[in-house]
């Protein structure tokens, strides 16, 4: 018989209490649980307000426990068992819950059952999906009227800027003198001291405006607005990566066009018919008033589900031909429920026209959530190539 | 010297003069966050896995909302290895040394612990470690992922032992080869013998016979994967083997649970009230904590749906010790396990004293208390408890091309299984196999059904 007592806290700590072994555990379920989502990302962004808020850039995601499976009977009609308490045959313990079949008794107390919600950073997911997908990272248009003079660190001196130390390469220096002079040195010199340098380089613009327009016309029901505002989101986030400052611009139309604030954007409903000249000419507008071509990137993105009025055919090639050439890239969303008809619809010829007189321009049609990433890789390869 | 030093003294010297028969117990004070660990691997060190900290995160949790409380934790063996929780009272832990030695002498004189430990060793907290540092070094080389691997589809295959065989099981034996037949040499055979290029051919031995692995239906899949797995890295088989030797001293604990906790149970009610030297409130104390322990349900509710096995096999001994004498109980622990100990001891009496009830739970929740007889009420306790609490999947062949052919027994099971549970078993099984996997079960319907990955 022996009895180890407690007094071991005053000694000194046992090993138990140095890690935890569940904890390690636990993260390491919760790293997988991370692997797991990552994989179903694209379905899981729904809230609007996600798009642009830069101090928001987090996804909260409920998840379930993971389970590790193991062989099990079929869920049998009726289950037997073993009880204790005061209770008659026939007595009814729990009364059914109707004819979910979901419902598996008090089933519930496993650990499959308990969920918790886990906080993404969008970024992180980004950097994720554009690994996992091999996305291209976008490029700033070509041309000397988009680039800046911008300090870039390079090279290094004796002399400088006391905020411009390298300690590092100063303590490099001072360890090979001393080691040549011995025991006598002294820790640090002048000459050891290292101060990085700046040149001016001109660099691209890293500034980028995103016009999404956004067809509001009765025929746009709920489900085409998610697809569009999944897309949207997506593909600013792409944008966003690459480009230090984004601004958004959003303009919703029927048969005339507004400039709305995000958070009213993915809300409003018009009523009427369509006319997208009416999209593109705001958006020529604004950007004639507030984005100089020359310190923009500019990337337009429309979402309509095709339909659009006979006699604005021309108008609105008029007017997008007029917005192409100030655009990095302009990007259709063809959102709706239909299979047929792809992009054949009067927008849809609308962009093909516009792509084959040599434009920017890529088409998309988006009829369910599976539709939208095929279409995110696709504008930011083509995208890539046309910068090239 | 404190008091429970004491205490732990002086129940001993009481317990060994009731005929207690154990080896010696290290009793150990740890923090309840030590014991909250321990609870959930079962062993004091255990190898990493996720899976476990889902379990500690559950348990946690339960705790927190102070729906469970763990008292101590015992790990038999030479010496057992006993932990106590260091912020219960002095009561409850005079209580619990008393339990303890009560589990010490069931597992040092219950048949089917006395295997296990013959066979896994008398070490098992070292053992465990000693696994949990190779696996630390597995992962060291071949990286967690790899490692994490092997450990899905080990721990999956956790219950799937065969403790019938040893645990250094060697490997099948090589079939007998059949003499060949003497041929009659009649008139043909003498001059087909005489053919040219015939008499180099029969000097030749014949093909020795095909060797069918496993020879009949294999229950212990993780030796088999470890054996005969086609494409495993030693370490890996190392791990497979590993898990089942942990495997082999939990089955007995699990297969005894009623027996052992109310064993233990018993015993502490005794020899407390047997401790004179214990004060009185302190006896007291001890007691209420007793009846907490070994009440049929949690708080104030009048029904369970489950059965305490504190409760149940407490009983079940008391009733034992009174009607049939000490050492006849005596000899009831050393030789049933949970099964014949229900099976033969809880009698139609006690199961009405003890309100005891078979219910029936429909798919939509709804639970009803059916009426039922003494064996529909042994077979409700005892059906969760059947093989190791799992399904029986046994391998049915090893093709040549490294084909692995597992079959559910499903006759058995009374019905087939899970299939997407079971398909993501065989998913983990695969990436370590790295051949193709298959299983036969039935679905719902009863119609055969081929899983593969």
């Amino acid at each position: 018989m022996s009895l180890s007592d407690d007094l071991a806290g005053e000694h000194g700590n046992r090993w138990y209490d140095l890690f935890s072994r569940g904890t390690r555990d636990w993260l390491r379920h919760n790293e997988k649980i991370r692997e797991a989502v990552n994989d179903a990302l694209p379905d899981l962004i729904a809230h609007s307000d996600v798009l642009t808020r830069p101090d928001n850039r987090t996804v909260q995601v409920p998840v379930r426990f993971m389970e590790h499976f193991r062989f099990r009977l079929l869920n049998p009609q009726q289950q037997k068992g073993a009880g204790q308490g005061q209770a008659e045959p026939g007595d009814l313990l729990k009364p059914g819950q109707g004819q979910s079949e979901g419902a598996q008794g008090s089933g519930g107390n496993e650990e499959g059952g308990m969920s918790f919600v886990m906080e993404f950073k969008v970024d992180d997911i980004l950097d994720y999906l554009w690994e996992e997908l091999q996305l291209p990272n976008l490029k700033p248009r070509e041309g000397t009227q988009l680039e800046e003079d911008d300090y870039v660190r390079e090279g290094w001196d004796k002399k400088g800027a006391r905020s411009r130390l390298d300690r590092r390469r100063t303590i490099k220096e001072a360890v090979k003198r001393r080691a040549v002079q011995g025991a006598a040195a002294v820790p640090i010199t002048n000459d050891d001291l290292r101060f990085r340098q700046l040149v001016k380089r001109r660099q691209p613009t890293t500034n980028a405006v995103v016009f999404f327009l956004l067809d509001v016309s009765s025929s746009m029901d709920d489900h085409c607005r998610k697809l569009a505002k999944t897309f949207f989101f997506w593909a600013l986030q792409g944008i966003r990566r690459q480009f230090v400052n984004v601004e958004t611009v959003f303009i919703a139309h029927t048969i005339e066009a507004w400039e709305f604030q995000e958070e009213q954007f993915f809300q409003v409903r018009g009523e009427g018919g369509t006319q997208s000249s009416s999209a593109f000419q705001k958006a020529i507008e604004i950007a004639n008033d507030r984005y100089d071509p020359s310190r923009y990137n500019s990337y337009v993105f429309y979402a309509s589900d095709g339909d659009n009025f006979m006699e604005d055919r021309h108008r609105a090639r008029a007017a997008l031909e007029q917005l192409a050439p100030r655009m990095n890239f302009l990007g259709y969303a063809e959102v709706s429920g239909r299979h047929h008809q792809r992009l054949n619809t009067e927008c849809g010829v609308l962009f093909k026209r516009l792509k084959e007189s040599g434009a920017p321009a890529g088409s998309y049609a988006l009829s369910n959530e599976n539709d939208i990433w095929p279409a995110i890789k696709a504008f930011f390869t083509e995208q890539a190539a046309e910068a090239e | 010297m404190s008091k429970l030093q004491d205490y732990v003294e002086r129940i001993e010297a009481l317990g060994r003069a009731q005929g207690l028969d154990y080896y010696p117990v290290d009793f150990e004070l740890v923090p309840p966050s030590f014991m909250m660990e321990v609870a959930v691997y079962g062993l004091p060190v255990r190898m990493p896995h996720w899976s476990f900290g889902v379990r500690w995160i559950y348990q946690m949790v339960q705790h927190k909302m102070g729906h469970s409380r763990i008292f101590e934790v015992v790990f038999p063996g030479n010496p057992n290895r006993a932990y106590l929780v260091n912020n219960n009272s002095l009561e409850e832990n005079a209580l619990v040394v008393a339990h303890v030695l009560g589990h010490a002498d069931f597992s040092h004189n219950n048949l089917l612990f006395q295997r296990s430990q013959r066979e896994a060793g008398f070490h098992i907290v070292e053992q465990a470690a000693a696994h949990a540092h190779r696996i630390d070094e597995a992962v060291e080389i071949a990286g967690q992922r790899r490692v994490e691997a092997v450990l899905d589809a080990a721990l999956a295959l956790e219950q799937h032992i065969d403790t019938h065989q040893h645990l250094n099981r060697p490997d099948y034996p090589p079939p007998k080869r059949q003499a060949p037949a003497e041929r009659p040499v009649d008139g043909f055979h003498s001059r087909f013998g005489a053919l040219p290029g015939e008499a180099s051919r029969r000097g030749r031995p014949e093909a020795p016979p095909e060797l069918k692995i496993p020879p009949q239906p294999e229950a212990d899949l993780l030796w088999f994967i470890a054996h005969y797995g086609p494409a495993l890295e030693d370490w890996e088989r190392d791990i497979f083997l590993a898990v089942r030797e942990e495997s082999f001293y939990f089955q007995p604990v699990f297969n005894c649970q009623i027996m052992n906790e109310g064993w233990a149970s018993y015993w502490h009610a005794r020899l407390l009230r047997e401790a004179d030297f214990l004060p009185s409130e302190l006896y007291l104390n001890a007691m209420k904590t007793h009846s907490d322990v070994v009440r049929p349900h949690a708080g104030d509710k009048q029904v369970a749906l489950a059965v305490n096995p504190y409760h149940l096999g407490f009983n079940i001994w008391e009733y034992l010790v009174r009607e049939v004498g000490l050492d006849k109980a005596r000899q009831v622990m050393k030789e049933e396990d949970d099964t014949g100990f229900i099976r033969n001891y809880l009698t139609p009496e006690l199961a009405r004293e003890l309100n005891l009830f078979v219910y029936e739970a429909k798919r939509d929740g709804e639970v009803r208390v059916t009426d039922s007889n003494i064996h529909e009420l042994h077979e409700a306790i005892i059906a969760p408890k059947y093989n190791f609490g799992a399904p029986r999947v046994l391998v049915d062949d090893l093709r040549s091309d490294g084909t692995l052919v597992l079959r559910h027994d499903y006759k058995t099971d009374g019905r087939g299984l899970d299939s997407q549970r079971a398909q993501r078993v065989l998913e983990y099984v695969h990436r370590v196999w790295r051949r193709p996997v298959m299983l036969y079960t039935v679905d719902a319907r009863g119609e055969e059904e081929c899983l593969r990955a």
